[in-house]
């Protein structure tokens, strides 16, 4: 089948078979190896992406369901060569080790702080929950989201800036509305 | 690596062009809704459809509304949406107690309510929560719709009564007054299938309960119900003792398998013992309409 989709605001036409994975469509396809392949059985949340306004676990959503719609993966994460200040939580804060996880938590935590910009430490342990980190024991992956949650209106301002020159849509919204 | 085998697929444009399809590729086909029970089937081929039809795209079947005195849930509405919906929270605080428990919140942004349903996993913790509400399922066909008490939908495990050219469509619950309702459930981890669940709604009349109903997942519960143990409540005083009471019944009558996450033992012991502290929770909230569920009290207040 012929798919259709735009991944971090660039668009993608590709032939695939109909049972191919989005976490494979996504790193074999268009070789975007930032996106994770872990468990294969939706536990572990390597493989979160954002369809549309919303993270999945991509190692058990196809490729084609994602056909005519948006996927944001952790290369969409930053903008212009600027770290998303998720991203830079988790330099400040030694939010990894080994890393595998890091790309699923940050694109979960972006979708946190969109939706609740200030969480406490009991909500950001509760929207990570899907994901499992082997090295950090989660504490330094919390006070990055924290570290994040405090520097984001940093960004806002500057994605208005941004947004009140051209209006390109060739990046995902990545400002809460 | 686990990969589906070899499948073809459509993109269903309507409820109908759905129901078409599934007529045109027979029962070899399947309905394709989040898919988080069914493509992980298919990855260790435990199910093999040679079509899959997707419905991801008919909005129409994802909706929470309030409507002729019935909460009703779209059959396309994920996990987190039912969570997120004050409504169902306000009516039915039993699922809201659910969903928190159910996978984790990714899987629940896609899962759907449907798809859960019609998976028919004995395991299943809304199956539960549905037959203790004594919901009715909406199922269309190319010639219209049936209804089906919740009670009556599934035929056995991983097998309902929706038929190869069926769709389940909707889920309805009756709104009525007096009623309270909480979920419970024990689990080896966070997210994980139940060990054992049990559910409640009560409804009241003054100290009496005017309807009960007992939900069980996990423990071999005929329909995910304990019918001898709601018969025994209707019409009783709604007491600590009658309570007790009520989740011996549930226990006595369920029929648990030892596996991976229990012993039989244990898992009866915990019907009995969650379908208590269901039944405690359900009365306060009972006697409290419109508090909000807050946090899921598993012990004695």
């Amino acid at each position: 089948m012929k798919l259709t989709m735009r991944v971090n605001g660039a668009s993608y036409s590709r032939e695939i078979e109909p049972r191919l994975l989005l976490v494979h469509f996504l790193r074999d396809e268009l070789r975007l190896t930032g996106t994770h392949w872990g468990c294969d059985t939706s536990n572990c949340g390597a493989c979160v992406v954002w369809l549309d306004e919303t993270p999945v676990k991509s190692c058990t959503v196809l490729a084609a369901m994602a056909d005519g719609h948006r996927v944001r993966t952790v290369e969409g994460l930053g903008r212009d060569g600027q770290l998303d200040p998720v991203q830079q939580g988790f330099v400040q804060c030694h939010g990894l080790q080994c890393g595998f996880c890091t790309p699923g938590m940050m694109l979960t935590a972006r979708w946190l702080l969109d939706r609740n910009p200030d969480p406490s430490a009991e909500e950001i342990r509760e929207a990570l929950s899907g994901q499992i980190c082997r090295c950090t024991g989660y504490e330094n992956i919390v006070r990055s989201v924290r570290w994040a949650s405090e520097h984001d209106g940093e960004k806002q301002s500057a994605a208005d800036r941004e947004a009140a020159g051209a209006g390109d849509d060739d990046h995902m919204p990545d400002v809460p509305a | 690596m686990q990969v589906p085998a070899h499948v073809e697929y459509e993109k269903a444009t309507s409820v109908e062009h759905a129901l078409a399809l599934l007529v045109r590729y027979g029962p070899d086909a399947r309905i394709l809704a989040g898919g988080h029970s069914l493509i992980p089937m298919m990855k260790l081929r435990l199910v093999q459809p040679e079509t899959l039809i997707d419905i991801n795209g008919l909005s129409d079947l994802s909706f929470i509304t309030e409507t002729g005195g019935e909460l009703r849930i779209g059959a396309l509405t994920r996990h987190a949406q039912l969570l997120e919906s004050p409504a169902a929270g306000r009516h039915f605080a039993i699922l809201h107690d659910a969903e928190k428990v159910i996978a984790d919140p990714i899987v629940r942004n896609w899962g759907t309510i449907g798809g859960s349903l019609c998976q028919a996993d004995p395991s299943e913790d809304l199956s539960a929560a549905f037959a203790a509400l004594k919901a009715s399922m909406v199922i269309r066909h190319p010639d219209g719709s049936r209804t089906v008490p919740a009670r009556e939908f599934h035929t056995g495990p991983y097998e309902t009564v929706v038929g190869p050219a069926e769709l389940l469509a909707e889920i309805r619950i009756a709104i009525r007054p007096g009623g309270g309702s909480a979920y419970q459930k024990v689990a080896r981890r966070v997210g994980d299938w139940p060990v054992g669940a049990a559910c409640a709604a009560i409804w009241l009349d003054g100290d009496t309960i005017a309807d009960a109903g007992i939900g069980l997942a996990a423990v071999g519960a005929r329909h995910f119900a304990a019918a001898e143990a709601e018969e025994f409540l209707h019409g009783a005083t709604a007491t600590e003792a009658s309570f007790a009471r009520a989740g011996q019944i549930a226990a006595e009558h369920c029929t648990p398998s030892s596996d991976q996450r229990g012993p039989a033992d244990y898992k009866r012991h915990l019907a009995s013992e969650l379908t208590t502290r269901a039944l405690r929770l359900a009365l306060r909230r009972a006697q409290r309409p419109g508090a909000p569920a807050g946090m899921t009290p598993g012990r004695p207040a």
